[in-house]
């Protein structure tokens, strides 16, 4: 690499490091008594940091079911079956670019405050329900996108009309056979989603509830040191979160050749049986 | 974790791929038996889209043109033109622009460095991982990133006191203003630029630059004749993109000033949470006002990225 | 004196060695393929007479010049690649221009030049045509043209016609050699398809394992293979395990059969020896009852294969050997599956090679 790429990247490096370990000595600095781990003593022993750390994990496996639930049968049908309809599908995934949050969060409460009958204000407008049905379009995109490239490495067509072929019925195709393939696609998604869910401030704060990234605000507008010692604690999750998914993904490069081949055989018996009935 | 940076990567990708099943037709398409039955398969998602994006954006909209009393009036869109808003509105013109070039550009060299043809594998792996993880970082981690640098007992800020002698708070620098939202945002934009970048920088065939030098050129006059102008509506395109991502932040922002400074995402916080004394239907006309700049961005994306797509090919 | 020389080009890439000390040499215009399957070293080769790799020992000297360590850009080489080498940001006519516009060729004698590299590969009516628009053959073409129009000294093609179609790639192969004849270009080809190698260049270097397993006209190549590799790369070839029967008048045996072989002349008896037989060689009788003439080898047709104008059969020999025969296809019907053959061949037709 010319020298011009290195001190680029050495540049870049010194600009993406430095404000991390100004962070990490900030939260371990106890004004002049030195240095210790007293912020995050503190943070560890504040109750609302387990109550709202908590409350967004919550938040995001829920906004992960209910997203997947959602939108894993709609890529696998429009792939399938409904070729046309992608460029709609599409453009609906790029709607919230042009609404971001900010936006989204005015419109759903307006919107759904001037049409909802009282029951559905009290039991779901007003609930944590809510929010997560607003976190789910946040993270549309994200999932539409991961899915929509999973579905394309794997020739759906094809799978499908051979596992139909050795007699396999839809759903059991859509179990045994897509979805093993889709696996990584679908960890994706899913880790997207939990991240996105985990940091989002906007449309939590302004639906006044009490997320972890609300916490952090809270305390960061009042206690510097805490609050530093969060910012690394939250980014350390990131960093955790995103290893995870580097791990399941490789494990599951090896277990999906061999989910591929037990789908498949799962497949046969069925054609067997079906060749015995004729 | 992070709030920012989410639907720009989406967006480019989305339409690099579309163009792409346009240029190469797949298999042959299946006999269209019961097709209107087959519409109810994707029934669920638009209901959903349309319950909680459609409708509340189509409020949105159609909000800022209503008042209090609830008939059709002008009055919030033209306190759009106030001179408060409008600023705010230049304001966040103005960080939106000058982040998405800054970070568009040292994004786009370091984008380069990490993925031309003949990169180190580590290398390329390394960096992208980072950047999708760093390209969703705002709010109050962010904030604190800056705080803990360039705040008035920061690292970075003692370290230029100490050891140069400048105090940058003397000249004006704050981190709980202007500069300090711009470097954050920096700090987004750049992974982000390196993320939507990147497809371009793959679709740089080694082809090309070694038939140039075998045809005798030198560096500058690859990068003047071909390198440039190939990648140039992806990086276009990209600095859009970013444009669009900075201009609708608000966490990060809000993280650093609690919502004094003035742009358009902090001013509708403000209208929400009540800060503001004003007729609520005017958070939606300020909303109005950001979804037609966005709208003027996608707009100004669209065809550059069809061009770059083509050459890509 | 040769106009390009490769001398001793040495290689590794941490343990794998790609060359292994190649030496060639070409007259000025001669047209040299380098023929081999993947990994052989060829394109190794290519890219660092290119200089676009650096050799770990040897030197190439065009023209009596070491360039070994000069820079790409300044070797006054032209070079086509397998693919996707036009620059997408020009037309066909600006492609071809580039290098004329880095050697500051004055604008009316560059625009001459390009019309006329155009002309002689045919593309006249596409000058201002982007090359998404150009099919794949065209754009080779068109690549061709760019790297000719700087009036190289050597001209390098990297397995130009992998990427196309069965009918283009016969085609352009033999308007790349029209043109090269034309313009009289030393010229290095790579590729891995023997009957491209064989039909165009004037003399064929097979590669393996990163060295020259043998050079020599493409006749040499496939009627006298010079070692075991390159009898089975080239073409189909019987190869018969057999022994010298007799020393002077050069016989051998075949298992218990024995049969005339002109090459084994001089060659100790007893001694073990490969016997290469090509099968258009073979020339067939059929055995209805009567029994055979003595010098051949009976046997039975087990499988049969219409290859247009040859049918290809595969005869299981009563002493054990299989082998392959080629007749016109207009004769087949007489030999079906199971019927029972001779195989006889001239006896200056087999080739022998030590085991």
């Amino acid at each position: 690499m010319p020298i011009s790429g290195m001190v680029a990247l050495a540049i870049g490096a010194l600009y993406f490091l430095v404000p991390v370990f100004a962070t990490i000595k900030f939260s371990v600095e106890q004004g002049h008594a030195g240095f210790g781990l007293q912020a995050y003593r503190q943070i560890f022993d504040d109750p609302q940091f387990r109550h709202t750390l908590w409350f967004s994990v919550q938040l995001a496996l829920e906004t992960t079911v209910v997203t997947m639930a959602l939108m894993v049968p709609t890529v696998y049908w429009v792939h399938l079956r409904l070729p046309k309809i992608r460029a709609a599908v599409e453009a609906v995934t790029i709607l919230p670019f042009v609404v971001p949050p900010i936006v989204l969060v005015v419109g759903l409460f307006d919107f759904f405050k001037s049409f909802s009958p009282d029951w559905l204000l009290q039991d779901f407008v007003f609930s944590p329900k809510f929010l997560v049905c607003a976190y789910v379009v946040l993270s549309l995109p994200f999932v539409y996108r991961a899915l929509d490239a999973g579905i394309r490495a794997v020739d759906i067509q094809t799978l499908t009309e051979a596992a139909e072929s050795l007699g396999a019925s839809r759903s059991r195709t859509l179990f045994r056979v897509i979805l093993p393939n889709l696996r990584e696609a679908v960890l994706a998604a899913c880790l997207l989603t939990f991240v996105i869910v985990l940091g989002e401030f906007t449309i939590a704060s302004i639906a006044l509830y009490q997320t972890f990234p609300v916490y952090i605000t809270t305390i960061g507008s009042a206690q510097a040191y805490p609050a530093a010692a969060l910012t690394v604690i939250s980014v350390g999750l990131t960093f955790v979160a995103a290893a995870i998914f580097l791990v399941l993904g490789r494990i599951g490069l090896r277990k999906r050749r061999t989910a591929l081949a037990a789908g498949m055989t799962s497949v046969a018996p069925a054609a067997v049986a079906k060749l015995g009935e004729a | 974790m992070g709030p920012e940076g989410t639907g720009a990567v989406t967006l480019s990708s989305i339409v690099a791929e579309r163009v792409d099943t346009v240029a190469a037709p797949g298999p042959l398409p299946r006999a269209r038996r019961r097709a209107p039955l087959a519409w109810l398969g994707a029934a669920p998602f638009f209901v959903y889209a349309s319950l909680f994006l459609l409708l509340p954006a189509g409020d949105v909209l159609l909000g800022a043109f209503r008042s209090e009393q609830g008939d059709w009036t002008t009055a919030n869109v033209r306190q759009l033109f106030h001179a408060e808003y409008l600023h705010a509105f230049e304001n966040s013109i103005r960080i939106s622009i000058y982040s998405a070039v800054v970070g568009g550009l040292v994004g786009a060299l370091i984008c380069y460095a990490a993925l031309h043809p003949g990169a180190p594998r580590w290398v390329r792996t390394v960096f992208t991982a980072f950047a999708a993880v760093a390209s969703q970082f705002g709010g109050v981690p962010l904030a604190f990133f800056f705080i803990s640098s360039i705040g008035t007992l920061g690292v970075v800020t003692q370290f230029l006191k100490d050891w140069m002698g400048i105090d940058i708070y003397a000249h004006g620098v704050t981190v709980f203003g202007f500069w300090g939202v711009f470097l954050a945002y920096v700090y987004f934009q750049i992974p982000l630029m390196l993320l939507v970048l990147a497809p371009a920088v793959d679709g740089l065939r080694a082809e090309w630059r070694e038939a140039s030098e075998s045809l005798g050129a030198d560096a500058l006059t690859y990068w003047r004749s071909v390198g440039i102008p190939v990648l140039a509506p992806s990086f276009l395109g990209a600095m859009v993109l970013l444009f669009g991502n900075a201009f609708a932040a608000q966490a990060t922002a809000y993280a650093l000033t609690s919502g004094g400074y003035n742009i358009v995402p902090l001013e509708i916080t403000n209208v929400l949470n009540g800060n503001v004394v004003s007729d609520p239907h005017f958070g939606q006309a300020l909303a109005l006002g950001m979804i037609v700049v966005i709208a003027i961005a996608v707009l100004i994306y669209l065809p550059l990225q069809r061009r770059a797509a083509r050459w890509m090919t | 004196m040769p106009h390009l020389e490769l001398q001793d080009l040495r290689k590794q890439f941490g343990t794998h060695t790609a060359l292994g000390g190649v030496s060639v040499s070409l007259a000025e215009g001669e047209f040299l393929s380098l023929l081999g399957p993947s990994g052989c070293g060829k394109t190794t080769a290519l890219r660092i007479i290119a200089g676009f790799l650096q050799p770990d020992s040897g030197r190439i000297v065009i023209a009596g010049e070491d360039v070994t360590s000069r820079a790409p850009n300044r070797r006054d080489i032209g070079m086509v690649f397998q693919a996707y080498s036009l620059f997408p940001n020009m037309t066909a006519a600006q492609n071809v221009a580039f290098g004329l516009k880095v050697r500051k060729w004055p604008s009316a004698k560059r625009d001459a030049r390009v019309g006329e590299l155009l002309e002689i590969v045919g593309l006249s009516h596409a000058v201002d045509r982007y090359p998404h628009q150009l099919s794949g053959g065209m754009q080779q073409r068109v690549a061709l043209a760019r790297a000719l129009a700087i009036e190289p000294r050597v001209l390098l093609l990297d397995e130009p016609l992998s990427a196309l179609d069965a009918l283009v790639r016969v085609q352009l192969r033999e308007e790349i050699r029209r043109v090269q004849t034309q313009l009289g270009i030393t010229t290095v080809y790579v590729t891995h398809d023997q009957e491209e190698a064989l039909s165009v260049s004037d003399r064929v270097a097979v590669m393996y394992g990163g060295g020259i397993e043998q050079l020599g006209s493409p006749a040499e190549i496939y009627g006298a293979p010079a070692t075991r590799f390159v009898a089975e790369f080239i073409g189909t070839m019987n190869r018969l395990e057999s022994r010298v029967a007799e020393s002077e008048g050069g016989a051998v045996d075949i298992n218990g059969a024995i049969v005339q072989v002109d090459a084994v002349r001089g060659r100790p008896a007893g001694q073990d020896v490969l016997l290469l037989l090509r099968p258009e060689s073979i020339t067939l009788e059929t055995l209805n009852g009567k029994p055979p003439a003595p010098g051949g080898l009976a046997g039975e047709v087990t499988a049969q294969s219409f290859l247009g104008a040859i049918t290809r059969l595969k005869i299981a020999a009563e002493n054990g050997s299989e082998l392959i025969a080629n007749v016109p296809s207009t004769g087949a019907q007489a030999f079906n599956v199971a019927q029972r053959v001779v195989v006889r061949f001239p006896s200056d037709s087999a080739r022998v090679l030590d085991v």
